[in-house]
């Protein structure tokens, strides 16, 4: 089945939802301690463990894919900053717990839609990750709203917060609905989701949420894109430091 | 009639499966490789356990990880592996598959039991969401959700109003 398409630009996509999740889980994993609470502590880092979960089966199917003898913690901390091809989003540093929060039920809410779609590819193993993924997606949908409700309906600060949270991001998330030439080859051939498909049930989804929390959807703004290109934000390297520190300094450890 | 516990398709087939396998032996020794979290189930109790078959000399052990990060399914690999070539002397490889996806449905009536004895509050049955999570300790329903996620990924932290007692819910998924 998969046959009928170029290995490398099946690689290319499944690799780039792999850095979707590890970017993510990386982020979310830097409150572990450093939480608002015990229990939201836990919270963030189970979320986090789920993401870093969800990156090692596509960076193992990836591998896989590319069969060229690399391994899932090849793809995960032997590339340099430009190979790494995540939606901007995903990277942003966590900024304070609204932002951590906006950022999550944006990414939430696009990854029930984006999973759902991908249950039905064509390809099994992306159909089965996508089976499995999409249920913790819910799970975490669940949370997310809740906080930016709370959040955005409860003081004057913590409105004011979380609205300038969504305000910030907002400019990053146009190219999450924009296929890049690989994306739609393999959209086009029923195996990758078409992201534009998803932007109405997206929008539609969200509009309620900010309205539910007193929020203001954000005025357009200038969308930044280049994710999926390897053009990454600021801080990007600073992160990518540490995540490879472990394997930079002693090259193939195990634990 | 409220109390006929339906048992999920998948279930089912697996129990089949597992009664006409020419390996019933090692399906019955495999019952001794529990979670490594939750140690009173076995991997069976817990739906992790899809097949076992030989193929020549080697005993394949197919099973499906519960959630994408859970830790527990390296150590729970390694066991069954020890397991099978210290009792047999054969070589035993472990097959993760991701499909069919592990749902909280796969517990099997008496893992939900041992979970409830054990102090965590079993996930609700399919169709029953909604209904009030009972604490483990005494059975009250007057109970509340401190926090979706708690010490492990599958399980939420509640607490009882009735006993004060705080205790873990299995999350359904």
């Amino acid at each position: 089945m998969t046959d009928t398409v170029d290995k490398q630009v099946l690689f290319r996509y499944v690799q780039a939802l792999g850095d979707d999740a590890l970017v993510l889980g990386q982020r979310l994993s830097e409150w572990c301690s450093a939480g608002p609470f015990l229990e939201e502590d836990l919270a963030l880092a189970n979320v986090a463990l789920d993401y870093l979960g969800r990156a090692r089966m596509f960076y193992e199917y990836a591998a896989q894919v590319e069969g060229a003898g690399r391994t899932e913690d090849n793809l995960a901390f032997d590339r340099t900053a430009g190979e790494y091809h995540n939606h901007l989003l995903y990277e942003l540093p966590r900024g304070d717990f609204a932002i951590t929060m906006a950022r999550q039920l944006m990414i939430d809410l696009y990854s029930v839609e984006y999973l759902s779609a991908l249950c039905h590819s064509r390809d099994e193993t992306l159909a089965a990750i996508a089976t499995r993924c999409l249920k913790e997606s819910q799970y975490h949908l669940r949370r997310s709203r809740e906080w930016v409700v709370r959040l955005g309906d409860g003081t004057d600060e913590s409105h004011y917060r979380i609205q300038k949270a969504f305000n910030e991001l907002w400019g990053y998330t146009g190219e999450m609905f924009v296929p890049d030439a690989n994306e739609q080859t393999l959209a086009d051939a029923g195996i990758a989701v078409d992201c534009r498909d998803i932007r109405e049930k997206w929008d539609r989804q969200l509009d309620t949420i900010l309205a539910e929390a007193t929020l203001e959807r954000p005025d357009e703004a200038p969308a930044i894109g280049g994710g999926r290109q390897g053009v990454h934000t600021e801080t990007f390297g600073a992160m990518l430091t540490e995540l490879q520190y472990m394997q930079r300094t002693y090259p193939g450890l195990e634990w | 009639m409220a109390d006929i516990v339906l048992v999920p398709e998948l279930l089912a087939s697996r129990q089949v499966r597992r009664h006409n396998s020419d390996c019933v032996d090692i399906w019955a020794a495999l019952d001794a490789v529990t979670d490594p979290e939750i140690p009173v189930l076995s991997i069976w109790d817990l739906g992790v356990l899809h097949d076992v078959q030989r193929q020549g000399d080697t005993v394949v052990v197919t099973i499906t990880p519960t959630y994408s990060g859970c830790p527990a399914m390296d150590e729970i690999a390694r066991n069954i592996r020890e397991l099978i070539e210290a009792q047999y002397e054969v070589q035993a490889s472990v097959k993760i598959s991701l499909s069919p996806a592990w749902s909280t449905d796969l517990i099997s009536p008496q893992g939900k039991a041992k979970l409830r004895e054990y102090g965590i509050a079993p996930p609700h049955e399919r169709g029953a969401a909604g209904q009030p999570i009972a604490c483990p300790q005494c059975g009250s329903t007057d109970t509340e959700c401190v926090s979706e996620f708690a010490s492990t990924a599958c399980k939420a932290l509640y607490k009882c109003r009735s006993c004060g007692e705080p205790f873990d819910y299995f999350k359904c998924i």
